[in-house]
């Protein structure tokens, strides 16, 4: 009846994942229970969990991120200190629970924080610069989201149901076969990415779509922001990557659940074909997170040095340069694989020539601020930050793309240094500087620069306390996953590490009360002209938060930068462009088809890991049917009428033209 | 275990491109970080006394510079990479004094076996080698991936099973090394450590008669009570039964070890069998 899930299935005797556990059950119960109480339940159907607004989806992303980072980083602090303490000992986390919290760590930290984050700003932010009132696909886009927070919650199901896998965030088999890994873990992992997989590879054709065929009038490609086409970049390398992910997954699934032979040691299977593929998706991913990123610094520099971004054209040939050689690269995760000195060379050359896009991107930004009246804001901070970090990830890098280099550094802390290095460095600080940059944009009120810069100062020196130290102690031969060790000499290096993960934390902490202090001081914090950083791009030009139509009339782009040239003839002219003709506005209708497809998707996904055949049935049987419903729908949009649009755009109208007053007297 | 302290001409031929890639490297990345930081405080909203140009957004003289620094860099490095790639390839042999040694390594649950085929002996979790002599290196795994690795003779390699990989290594001088597993194996990996004994010329003859009179004979039934997963505290020495013992593991005549099992399926099966060894 219930396949392989018995009572043994919840870990009794292990006190940290129950604790674990229930203290995130009886959060989640406790916010449930304060939403249905208080009678927040119909408007949040309503607005949020319904809703098809790019912005709302936009926000749920992100929100789905920071909430796993939570989860990612209280892994990252359980290894810290079993490293630090486990020393001639066993430290506190046996060997079975330590693989799995390494194993959970990696696979959230990529899948359910950085993709959800940055495909989150993605959302938000690209059809605002690109000046349209929605993505392509707008359900779609509903149902990529809940499809990934399906699968955040399968992962963390398997925290208190069953086990996650033990083979690190990448399964190699034949470890992760089912002879060497006959527990559920495994499939946790496989079925939690395989469904957050669909979801990525939904909201990659929907974001391609939107930047190719939906700019506003005016908007050329060549006139774009580059945050669209870092977007754009992404996401096709999200549409040609993901599946390869889906289909090696499927490969390792059918020699798990149908004893296939693609990857075991017997009846010629081939577990370098595992990592080729593996990789042949891995690399892409390293530029699906970090392009995005890059766009954001590029907005964010030159929005804070009061510039255009420096060379433009040749920031859109390195992106899309980028997008291409990143294909190109694979190989140089397995340089000791004995693959043999031509491929190594060629693998290890190749790899090194896509530093050369990423160089001319970061003197790029280094000659925005060059003439520019830099304002230390926090994504500016951040943007800084990562300037100089990330250049350091960038040069061990390139070292461990120099293959005989690399057969001293690879799988060693050196390696788990360096990909920390451009990952927190590059990708998690260009999501923390778009959060800041546009939070005012997405609620309408800015979050305080205070406990935002003690965040910024903690998260920076927290992180070089942390991976510093790894860097030394890869050099003194440590390799990755270590559950204990007699080695003295690396002890002193772990124990700085440790320090560091602490100081991280307490960035994390003052990020929490900088959200709390800036929605409890919301009124003080106001964003009342749309435009709080006097930025350069479309988003500006709408009201803070936009309505939902977001630009009553789509603007006309006459040139790069479409904002700061309306604005700047508005200011040497002292008034608005007359007011525009209003019409009719039609907006798709909300829809449930997301949720419920991703419910069904949940109850699919926890029965294929059980083996609970008939609810694998009921979970396929009903998804497949909520979106034939959702194709057979009558009515797929509703109107906003002309008077309502020209009411909501005239105060904003206003706002505005007061704010361009006083800016004209006071300078 | 310090990579930047080498034993060997290969582990000294890593490090030196190591540290010259970083010096490359370093030279225009330190100039770069510094010009950060000066651009950024120099051109500060607050500072009345710095020029402002609204407009600059080009300059093609400046791209070609900003395109050429990187461009160039990797020019040099793709060169180092070319270069060493080659004349540092596992395959490669070593020259060295004195015959070469023949090793031949498979990867257990969790501990390493060293078969010397031509001394006819075979060790686990201790590698005893001659000074300056040419070490041939063939590796296999029993059952899950492995990288065979001594961090102070250098490159480290993939081991698998059903597969033969190799490498050449060196050491040069005498003492005592370790080396170590870097590629996760299941919940024993941190304990496949080994010994690398570096003896004299002189020595290692002695050393191979003394293990040759071991009581413990390598064979099939052995290798195979042997890849049942245990950590090895102890260092035991065999009499090598049939020299191509290598051979069958490798090919699959003698079918994978079990392979690592989760410690709760140990203990289940413990229950069953009573055969424990699970420290």
């Amino acid at each position: 009846m219930l396949g392989k899930l018995t009572w043994a299935a919840i870990p009794f005797d292990q006190p940290i994942p129950l604790i674990a556990g229930a203290v995130v059950l009886v959060g989640i119960l406790a916010v449930l229970a304060w939403i249905v109480i208080a009678g927040y339940l119909p408007s949040l159907w309503r607005e949020w969990i319904t809703s098809v607004d790019h912005k709302r989806i936009g926000v749920m992303y992100t929100l789905l991120a920071m909430v796993m980072l939570l989860r990612g980083f209280s892994d990252a602090i359980m290894m810290r200190i079993q490293q630090a303490i486990a020393f001639h000992s066993q430290g506190y986390l046996p060997p079975e629970h330590y693989n799995q919290i390494f194993s959970a760590h990696g696979t959230i930290m990529i899948f359910f924080v950085a993709m959800p984050f940055v495909i989150g700003l993605m959302n938000l932010v690209v059809p605002l610069q690109l000046g349209v009132r929605d993505v392509a696909f707008p359900t779609l886009n509903s149902v990529g989201f809940w499809l990934t927070a399906t699968g955040a919650l399968l992962v963390n199901v398997s925290l208190v149901v069953g086990e996650f896998a033990r083979t690190g965030w990448l399964p190699y088999p034949p470890l992760s076969e089912l002879t060497y890994s006959p527990g559920v873990g495994v499939d946790y992992y496989l079925w939690s990415l395989e469904i957050s997989g669909v979801g990525t590879l939904v909201a990659g054709i929907n974001l391609v779509t939107t930047v190719l065929k939906l700019r506003t009038k005016g908007l050329t490609y060549l006139r774009m922001p580059i945050f669209c086409w870092t977007t754009l970049a992404s996401n096709l390398l999200i549409i040609t990557a993901f599946p390869i992910l889906t289909a090696t997954l499927a490969m390792l699934i059918l020699d798990r659940y149908f004893g296939f032979h693609f990857f075991t040691n017997e009846a010629g299977g081939n577990v370098m074909m595992f990592m080729n593929l593996i990789w042949a998706w891995g690399h892409p991913e390293v530029y699906i997170l970090v392009l995005p990123a890059f766009g954001i610094y590029s907005e964010v520099v030159a929005t804070f040095s009061g510039k255009p971004l420096f060379g433009y054209r040749s920031m859109v040939i390195a992106t899309m340069a980028i997008c291409i050689i990143s294909f190109m690269v694979w190989l140089h995760h397995f340089f000791t694989m004995g693959a043999g000195p031509n491929v190594n060379a060629i693998f290890g050359i190749a790899s090194m020539i896509i530093a050369v896009p990423t160089g001319v991107k970061i003197y790029n930004w280094l000659f925005t601020m060059y003439g520019g009246r830099v304002r230390f804001a926090t994504p500016m901070l951040w943007s800084i930050g990562f300037m100089v970090t990330f250049i350091i990830g960038g040069l061990t890098g390139v070292l461990v793309a120099v293959p005989p280099a690399d057969f001293l550094l690879h799988n060693s802390l050196f390696l788990v240094a360096h990909f920390h290095n451009v990952i927190i460095g590059g990708v998690l600080f260009g999501a923390f500087a778009g959060y800041a940059y546009w939070f005012p944009k997405a609620f309408g009120f800015r979050l305080v620069e205070g406990w935002g810069k003690a965040a910024f100062w903690c998260w920076l020196f927290g992180f070089y306390l942390s991976f510093m130290p790894l860097y030394a102690v890869g050099i003194l031969g440590m390799t990755r996953r270590m559950q204990h060790y007699d080695v003295a000499e690396w002890r002193p290096w772990l124990l700085v590490a440790g320090f560091g993960a602490v100081v991280v934390l307490a960035g994390i902490v003052c990020q929490i009360m900088q959200l709390v202090v800036s929605i409890r001081d919301r009124e003080e914090l106001r964003d009342l002209t749309g435009d709080p950083w006097d930025g350069r791009s479309l988003e500006w030009s709408t009201a803070s938060p936009p309505p939902v139509f977001n630009f009553a009339v789509l603007p006309d782009v006459e040139g790069e930068d479409a904002y700061w040239t309306i604005k700047s003839r508005a200011r040497e002219q002292g008034l608005l462009r007359g007011e525009p003709d209003y019409r009719d506005i039609e907006m798709p209708r909300n829809s449930a088809t997301g949720f419920v497809c991703a419910f069904f998707a949940t109850v699919m996904g926890f029965a294929l890991i059980w083996h609970i055949w008939w609810m694998v049935i009921v979970g396929g049987v009903g998804a497949f049917a909520t979106f034939v419903a959702f194709a057979w729908r009558d009515h797929d949009e509703y109107v906003i009428p002309a008077a309502e649009v020209a009411r909501m755009d005239r105060a904003n109208r206003e706002a505005r033209l007061t704010a361009l007053k006083l800016a004209g007297s006071s300078s | 275990m310090n990579i930047l302290d080498p034993q060997g001409p290969i582990a000294a031929a890593n490090k030196t491109i190591l540290v010259d890639s970083v010096a490359i490297m370093l030279a225009i990345v330190v100039p770069t970080i510094i010009a950060i930081f000066a651009f950024a405080y120099y051109f500060r909203a607050t500072n009345t006394r710095a020029f402002y140009l609204p407009n600059f957004a080009h300059s093609g003289r400046l791209e070609l510079v900003v395109w050429s620094i990187p461009a160039l860099t990797i020019i040099l490095l793709g060169g180092v990479a070319w270069i060493g790639s080659h004349e540092l390839d596992p395959r490669v042999p070593v020259a060295g004094t004195g015959s070469p040694v023949r090793i031949q390594v498979v990867s257990l649950d969790w501990k390493w076996l060293f078969i010397y085929p031509d001394q006819r002996v075979a060790t686990v979790n201790a590698l005893t080698v001659p000074v300056g002599a040419p070490l041939e290196f063939e590796l296999t795994s029993s059952s899950v991936m492995n990288v065979f690795f001594i961090p102070q003779l250098g490159s480290m390699i993939y081991t698998m099973n059903g597969m033969v990989t190799h490498l050449n290594l060196r050491a040069d001088q005498a003492g005592d090394l370790q080396g170590l597993s870097a590629h996760f194996s299941g919940d024993g990996f941190p304990d496949m450590l080994f010994d690398v004994h570096v003896v004299s010329p002189l020595d290692f003859p002695k050393w191979v008669e003394a293990t040759a009179k071991s009581d413990s004979v390598l064979n099939a039934d052995a290798y195979k009570k042997l890849s049942q997963q245990s950590i090895e505290t102890g260092r035991p020495t065999y009499r090598l039964d049939d020299p191509r013992l290598f051979n069958d593991i490798a090919t699959l005549r003698i079918p994978p070890g079990p392979g690592p099992q989760l410690t709760d399926n140990v203990a289940k099966s413990k229950s069953e069998s009573g055969a424990a060894n699970v420290r």
